[in-house]
């Protein structure tokens, strides 16, 4: 492997870090500050994904689509937060998996009703066809690069938000010791719809991003909120230095080890042994990779939650 | 005396049970199908070609099936082996069909083929053919209207050898039907397999595989990506640029899955023994009808199960709507007595079809869909590999 291979695979790394982070800083927060493990945040991404792809075919502009897609992600959000989570707060863990969980089945056959089974398509935008060649013969296209800014851009408004506004203060106030900000006199029910809310537009925006580049199809959520809560784990609950960080590590594991492991197992196993097991190995490392950090830092690398 | 006591309530309950069943026997000229099509999860959109195309075959045939009336009962397999276990033995003591046809996936067939067979059933797949069922353990009441996976695999190694292409990269997904694809890929083509890259069956961003194909500038790549990993991997790959590298798949680039790819397809290939463009009356007339009835194009599950309703037309004809000799019927369903819309038609030893195969190629139609049109044809009146190891009879 050449060390021009190294340095676009790590590109790579960085761009699939990046989309992950927007889906996990939403759940992050939604786990931090009200301790509330909400599995349904992957078909909130799914869902921003099908408002998107539908309001850029019935305007005829992506862009269009796009600040469409976001408050009416936003609302679903709402939604969802008034007729079925808002009851879930005081329950256990268990109640709410299952509750979440119920949500993903119901959501996922319900885009399924309303756009069909197969994959909806979603053009790039005119503005960012086209690519840059970074080696010889592969083109990174533009889109891409516009997803990588608006990803860290995401993340330097959200940084501002939790780090320099009173919001921010009491989210985080929130995710340390609620009880504590609720005898404080905040309404700390109207935080929650708010945080919720606001979780629920970036996972939609994530999903807008994504529309182009992945295929916009039922389901599609699941696979994005296993990597998420990978994420969150390994960031620390309710942290959204954490995720980044996190998203980042992982989107990097995820990609070298693919393009590194079987090469890696070859120096000792014969090629096709080393083509699958390495196959195997690279789909696993993500979660070895948590292990390991979870042993030395049970609460992750930034943890929130004060004793 | 409980023991006694409890027989007697079920021998009772047994004779009740079964008499409405008697009542409700078929009333002479009427044939019961079990369709099973996926209904359920991302892979519904193939099963809903499967159950339209049947249903565009009996909508042809004005709702008969050689002059008997034909009633459907439909079967969501949920894409879940026990699921559809329990549903087709449902309709089979239940609802008491006559024929069960369908299935998109071979690990549905697999669980289900010995349910049906063993109740002197015959089970007709319209689009799952694996080896298992080709070889030793071909069945006298199980035929296929596809193909074996194997032979749609190696139409892309022969298509490579014939184009001349040398160094060819190959991507699947890393399960079974995967490495199979990459042994019937190998079992043709004779050049250098410049790397194999197994991804997981959940891949969502091929970037790094991309970056890998680029660094090794094959002659073409062959792959193997079914539903929404292929919609992921067709746009990714046109949007790197690697486009003027050619693009050879199998369950890759089909109707099913071009809404999704639309533009970033075009001109890239596939292999089956059908496309929507062939040029033979009966097809025409299908492709017509059928766009019209469901507003999209169909794809070779549509057309392989719009085949098994004029093969079963066919047969119930020629055993005169007798449908308990099975012998007979046996004999008529293998005679496939009738006009397929890929033209050349015939059922192999194992019951397995012999038929040509064909290298397809993306193109856009005059009214803006996408479609696999014919490019060239690879093999001709093709046996599958493991016909020889079948000992019917």
């Amino acid at each position: 492997m050449t060390t021009q291979l190294l340095l676009v695979q790590a590109l790579n790394g960085l761009q699939l870090g990046i989309l992950l982070f927007l889906v996990a800083a939403g759940l992050t927060l939604v786990f931090g500050v009200m301790d509330f493990i909400n599995l349904a945040h992957g078909v909130q991404y799914m869902l921003g994904a099908y408002l998107g792809a539908a309001l850029a075919a019935a305007t005829g502009s992506f862009w269009l689509g796009l600040v469409l897609a976001l408050p009416a992600a936003l609302a679903a959000g709402l939604l969802l937060e008034v007729l079925v989570f808002r009851h879930l707060y005081a329950r256990d863990h268990l109640a709410q998996v299952l509750a979440t969980f119920g949500v993903i089945l119901f959501l996922n056959e319900g885009v399924k009703v309303v756009w069909g089974a197969a994959p909806l398509q979603v053009a790039i935008p005119s503005l960012l066809e086209g690519g840059i060649e970074i080696m010889p013969g592969l083109q990174y296209p533009v889109y891409r690069v516009a997803v990588l800014g608006a990803g860290l851009a995401t993340g330097a408004l959200l940084w501002w938000l939790v780090e320099r506004t009173k919001v921010g203060m009491l989210v985080r106030a929130g995710a340390s010791n609620a009880p504590m900000v609720s005898a404080l006199g905040v309404d700390i029910n109207r935080l929650f719809t708010l945080v919720f809310a606001f979780g629920a537009m970036l996972a939609g925006f994530a999903g807008v991003l994504a529309g182009p580049i992945f295929s916009v199809e039922p389901g599609m959520g699941d696979n994005v909120l296993i990597l998420a809560f990978v994420v969150i784990v390994i960031g620390g609950i309710g942290s959204i230095r954490g995720a980044f960080i996190a998203a980042l590590l992982v989107g990097l594991i995820d990609t070298l080890g693919k393009s590194v492991a079987p090469d890696l197992l070859r120096l000792v196993l014969d090629p096709s042994a080393a083509r699958q097991a390495g196959a195997a190995l690279a789909s696993m490392l993500v979660y070895v990779a948590m292990a390991a950090i979870l042993a030395f830092r049970p609460a992750g690398l930034f943890p929130v939650r004060g004793g | 005396m409980i023991g006694f006591g409890r027989r007697g309530l079920l021998a009772g309950s047994t004779a009740l049970l079964a008499a409405p069943a008697l009542l409700h026997a078929q009333p002479a000229g009427g044939v019961k199908i079990g369709l099973v099509a996926v209904q359920t999860g991302p892979q519904a959109a193939l099963g809903t070609q499967l159950r339209d195309g049947f249903l565009q075959g009996l909508r042809h045939l004005d709702g008969k099936l050689g002059g008997l009336t034909a009633e459907v009962v439909h079967i969501d397999d949920e894409l879940r082996p026990e699921v559809a276990v329990t549903k087709v033995r449902a309709a089979l003591e239940r609802d008491r069909v006559d024929f069960v046809v369908g299935v998109v996936f071979s690990n549905i067939l697999a669980a289900i083929l010995r349910p049906v067979t063993e109740a002197n059933t015959f089970l007709i797949s319209t689009n799952a053919g694996p080896s298992t069922f080709a070889g030793r353990g071909c069945n006298p009441f199980f035929f296929t209207t596809s193909y074996n996976n194997d032979q749609v695999h190696s139409v892309i190694g022969q298509a490579c050898e014939d184009r001349g292409y040398r160094r060819v990269f190959v991507m699947v997904p890393n399960y079974q039907a995967g490495r199979d694809a990459v042994a019937g890929f190998k079992s043709r083509f004779k050049g250098t397999v410049v790397d194999e890259v197994y991804v997981p069956l959940t891949q969502l961003d091929f970037s790094a595989e991309l970056a890998k194909i680029a660094a090794a500038r094959p002659d073409a790549i062959f792959t193997f990506m079914p539903g929404g990993l292929g919609v992921n991997l067709v746009r990714q790959y046109r949007q790197a640029g690697l486009a003027n590298i050619p693009f050879l798949s199998t369950f890759t680039v089909d109707e099913a899955t071009l809404p999704a790819q639309g533009e970033a397809a075009l001109g890239f290939f596939s292999a089956a023994s059908w496309a929507p463009n062939m040029d033979n009356p009966q097809n025409q007339r299908f492709v017509r009808d059928f766009e019209a009835q469901f507003n999209y194009v169909p794809a070779t599950y549509a057309a392989q199960s719009y085949d098994s309703a004029m093969l079963l037309d066919s047969a119930i004809r020629k055993v005169g709507g007798n449908l308990q000799g099975k012998d007979a019927l046996r004999e008529a369903i293998r005679a496939a007595d009738f006009r397929s819309v890929r033209g050349p038609f015939k059922f192999g030893v194992n019951h397995y079809p012999v038929q040509d195969f064909w290298l397809l190629k993306v193109a856009r139609r005059p009214d803006g869909k996408f479609q696999t049109e014919t490019d060239r044809k690879v093999l001709e009146a093709n046996v599958d590999p493991w016909a020889a190891e079948c000992r019917m009879r």
